[in-house]
């Protein structure tokens, strides 16, 4: 048995928690325990890169896999990553530190619970994207829960409570379904062991449920239309880096859930139920556009363009082609980045001025000129201009539904019409325009942690912008094997009907 | 006289209690003597139990009595949590000016009256067991007697206990009639033939044990005797009976009915389904955390029902994992309420819970870990009680009673969820005494530490239960 990598990765923040919650400080800002909780994070990234360094970029098969027995006899913990995975995983390492460096500017009060609190919740994420059985998966997907309702609801702003409630009922009444079927796939092939359930294949008959069931719990996490509803909530109400981890990874899980369960599980139904896919999410692209243009809370404004944006993902997967499916995991990771970025940018002037009311803004760019630079990256990062990241996912994801449906991909283009509008529209009211509020004038331009955290955000949306080679390289493998099995899946059907 | 080797825990423990008894009259002031003797001689008893437990079943007396794998689990984690209780409940009733001789007297009898229940084979030794628990269970409930909530709460208990043993005795005697014997085996044997009056039979003894499990719609009695007893006794209250009736449940399903699962699935089903709904839903609007709990513990009662409507060995298992973690969670949650203490007195609403976290950031931590276990949210313990009975549900195909029960589970999180509102998210109030007795903070230990490390070994208690097979 080879070094248990992968969960040292899983493990490392929890421990890390451990020590935080079992040491005393002496201090009343507890800097210690920031320190630490920033160095286990960051020797968390570490750990991933060398993963992704020694990972075989080459190769189909779920690699650094451990198996081990668990529920006595019939369920094992078994992780392991493939070109996927851990993309997923390093996105993750990658933002939590930046939340634990921008800690310090929204949370004023219990700084140690919320230290402790994110790196559970990490331990989670990381679990989610790495689990190869299904109860393991559900397991950490609803863990996950607990330490962001803690996050909004401590935390949080004034509508804190109604807001972690509703993100609380909502996940796991979709969530429960799933574990129904989960339940059912055990008993229907005796394995809930995801690589040998896309060796043994799910009966067609029972396909279209079981589909439905998993679609019901990822429909809400990612979240598409018309079970969108909490994530402006929770997003609004929660500290600016409660958003950051909700919308940069835990709206993932649910985008990595339908690429790795309900097309790997599922292909029969997931090609019944395209058509429905296309349609919530072409809804959620154009009308959670036009409800972003109207929104006058920065916050909120940018939680309806991250379901603009998790409409185009899931419009991507289902077009079950090479660039679609490739084009959405480049989006995810990208909307990762450039929504973090954004949260983090608003988290910037309401520190300042205590307000996310838009009309509150205006003529930034006099005095916080440095504010003015990195926050237009971010704002063309989401609207999807040539050179940022924003743009390779969403051309990939239009290539590929224009290969399917070109009615859908000429829908879903007004889209990228629309993101531009609000995003740049925002911007213009932020930063441009005169600065008419007399207040405004005593802002200071970005700290240095903000320098920190901001650039470390930039550098990867330019670079990726530029250069997204190694983040294909990484998941082109694994999409094509996806595809492969589907596609297989879908002729041996056929050829049973006949 | 080989007999009697068996039963040496049954013998020592009414040894025990005579005993404790007599030395109670003749002696002034020994009461917290007594307590402690009772705690010993639970611990002594659980030591003969398990060494006296062996895998193959003995028939004793006439095969009246039986003693096997299933009568042996139960009767540990019993006696067990008995310690637990004793040992929670221990400051609450000296500070409460309960603690008389007759209390640790009252709760040994009824764990004697428990113990025979459960290794019943017989109608009438059931009856006896049954009624020597009720009894002593009638008092205990107004114990406190100065107080007006306690006594109607023992009254109102007495009553409806009173009812509903009738009903079981009508329901005997009507399976002793059409059966032609009041052995659990004969009784077996002999009902091959379908005919009414043992299907009435079997309707009037379920009605009379879910009126012991407090499931719905024989509840009634549960919030006001849970609210209106003593903390410890509504702790006894939450944990034994329950254990000791959900045995006798599967002894009498499994049985002397085995061959009769057609005629009672669908009240069983009902029970279950009607249990975890009205208990998530009446609990919402509640005040009370002792009279929340009652309703928490109705719908619980509901998930441990599913189990055995399925008639599969893994659907009982799965009901005796449910209610080992079940007492485990309560256990701990009563903890933490018995350190709800200001000045000698002790608080129990929603809203004294207010902005705990402030102020006792580890006993909200273990509030938390108990509620989230209770809504049955993974990691922790509760979530693998819940799967466990629906991997047994979902395997006999009763989807619907899975997903209704899985949809209230979600209706359950919200007020446990309030709960977790009061203590983490309100401002605070006044601080509570920090200092308690030794083994109530031991026993929340223990209970909070199984609760959330129960996923690094969750086959622990299954591998354990998976011994125990009815069918």
């Amino acid at each position: 048995m080879n070094f248990p990598i992968l969960s040292s990765l899983i493990l490392l923040p929890t421990i890390g928690a451990l020590f935080i919650l079992f040491t005393k400080s002496t201090s009343e800002k507890y800097q210690s325990s920031k320190y630490v909780a920033l160095f286990i994070s960051l020797a968390n990234f570490l750990l991933s890169l060398y993963l992704w360094y020694v990972f075989d970029k080459n190769s189909v098969d779920f690699q650094f896999v451990e198996n081990r027995e668990w529920l006595s006899g019939f369920i094992n913990y078994k992780v392991g990553i493939d070109g996927i995975s851990i993309l997923f995983v390093i996105l993750t390492t990658f933002i939590t530190p930046i939340c634990i460096i921008s800690v310090n500017a929204t949370i004023k009060n219990r700084l140690k619970d919320f230290l402790i609190a994110i790196l559970i919740m990490e331990t989670f994420m990381i679990g989610v994207f790495c689990s190869l059985d299904l109860v393991v998966f559900y397991l950490f997907f609803e863990a996950g829960l607990i330490p962001m309702f803690l996050i909004i609801g401590i935390w949080g702003g004034e509508r804190r409570v109604y807001s972690a409630f509703k993100f609380f009922l909502y996940t796991l009444l979709g969530s429960v379904l799933m574990l129904v079927a989960i339940i059912s796939i055990y008993w229907i092939t005796g394995t809930t062991d995801v690589e040998k359930l896309y060796e043994l294949g799910i009966k067609a008959e029972y396909q279209n449920l079981l589909w439905l069931a998993f679609f019901s719990s990822f429909a809400v996490k990612t979240p598409m239309w018309p079970v969108h509803t909490w994530l402006p909530d929770a997003h609004v109400e929660a500290p600016t880096v409660g958003s950051v981890l909700l919308a940069a990874i835990l709206l993932k899980m649910a985008g990595y859930g339908f690429i790795r369960f309900s097309l790997g599980l599922f292909p029969i139904a997931s090609e019944n139920f395209t058509m429905l896919v296309y349609a919530l999410s072409l809804i959620a692209i154009i009308y959670t556009s036009l409800v972003a243009l109207m929104q006058e809370d920065m916050k909120k404004l940018i939680a309806y363009s991250s379901v603009a944006h998790m409409g185009f993902v899931t419009l991507g997967i289902f077009t079950m082609t090479q660039q679609g499916i490739e084009g959405s995991i480049f989006q995810m990771i990208s909307h990762g980045l450039v929504s973090a970025a954004l949260f983090l940018s608003v988290g910037v002037v309401y520190e300042r001025h205590h307000t996310r009311l838009i009309n509150k803004y205006g003529g930034l760019v006099s005095i916080m000129p440095r504010y003015a630079i990195v926050f237009m990256v971010f704002t063309l990062g989401a609207l999807g201009l040539p050179g940022t990241t924003g743009f390779i996912g969403e051309f990939l994801i239009l290539m590929g539904a224009f290969e399917k449906n070109i009615l859908v991909a000429m829908i879903a283009s007004l889209g990228v019409i629309l993101g531009a509008a609000y995003m740049l529209w925002l911007f213009k009211r932020v930063v441009f325009g005169e600065m008419n509020n007399q207040e405004l004038k005593s802002m200071k331009d970005l700290k240095t942690f903000e320098i920190i955290t901001l650039s470390a955000l930039v550098i990867p949306i330019l670079f990726f912008g530029f250069y997204p080679e190694p983040l294909m390289n990484s998941i082109e493998a694994s999409v094509e094997n996806t595809l492969n099995m589907y596609n297989f899946d879908l002729i041996n059907n056929l050829a049973s009907k006949d | 006289m080989e007999n009697f080797q068996y039963i040496l825990p049954e013998i020592f423990i009414s040894v025990s209690i005579m005993l404790f008894l007599l030395f109670g009259v003749f002696k002034k002031n020994s009461t917290s003597l007594i307590y402690n003797l009772s705690n010993i001689s639970l611990v002594i008893l659980l030591a003969l139990i398990i060494n006296h437990s062996s895998l193959d079943s003995v028939y004793l007396f006439n095969n009246s009595y039986l003693i096997d794998s299933l009568s042996n689990y139960m009767k540990i984690i019993l006696v067990g949590s008995g310690i637990f209780v004793m040992l929670t409940g221990s400051k609450y009733i000296q500070v409460i000016n309960l603690n008389k001789i007759e209390y640790p007297i009252l709760i040994l009898s009824s764990i004697l009256g428990m113990m025979i229940m459960i290794s019943s084979n017989d109608l009438i030794v059931f009856y006896m067991g049954l009624e020597l628990q009720s009894l002593a269970l009638y008092v205990l409930a107004s114990f406190n007697r100065d107080n007006l909530l306690s006594t109607e709460s023992g009254l109102k208990y007495f009553v409806l206990s009173a009812l509903s043993s009738g009903l079981l005795l009508y329901g005997c005697s009507l399976t002793y009639g059409f059966s032609e014997s009041t052995n659990f085996d004969q009784i077996l044997i002999n009902s091959t033939e379908f005919n009414y009056g043992t299907t009435f039979g079997i309707v009037f003894i379920l009605v009379g044990l879910a009126f012991k499990i407090s499931a719905v719609p024989f509840h009634m009695w549960a919030p006001d005797v849970y609210q209106g007893s003593p903390t410890s006794v509504t702790l006894f209250f939450a944990i034994l009976p329950k254990i000791a009736s959900l045995s006798v449940f599967i002894k009498f399903l499994y049985t002397p009915f085995a061959n009769m699962n057609d005629q009672w699935q669908t009240i069983i089903v009902f029970i279950s389904i009607a249990s975890m709904i009205f208990g998530a839903v009446a609990a919402i609007g509640q005040k009370n955390l002792k009279r929340l709990i009652a309703y928490s513990s109705i719908s619980h009662m509901g998930y441990a029902l599913a189990g055995l409507a399925t008639v599969s060995n893994q659907g009982i298992q799965s009901s005796i994992t449910y209610i080992s973690i079940y007492l485990v969670m309560n256990l701990a949650f009563f903890s933490c309420l018995f350190m709800l203490k200001r000045n000698d007195k002790y608080y129990e609403n929603i809203e004294d819970l207010s902005g705990l976290s402030k102020k006792h950031p580890i006993l909200s931590f273990s509030l938390l870990i108990v509620l989230f276990s209770l809504a049955g949210i993974p990691p922790l313990a509760g979530f693998f009680a819940k799967f466990y009975v629906f991997l047994a549900v979902i395997e006999q195909s009763m989807y619907f009673l899975a997903i209704v029960g899985l949809l209230a589970t979600v209706v359950a999180a919200f007020y446990y969820l309030r709960i977790i509102k009061i203590i983490y998210f309100d401002p605070e109030k006044d601080e509570y005494e920090k200092s308690h007795n030794l083994g109530l903070k031991i026993t929340l230990a223990i209970s909070t530490i199984f609760i959330l490390a129960y996923f690094i070994y969750p086959s622990s208690i299954t591998e354990i239960v998976s011994k125990i097979t009815m069918i």
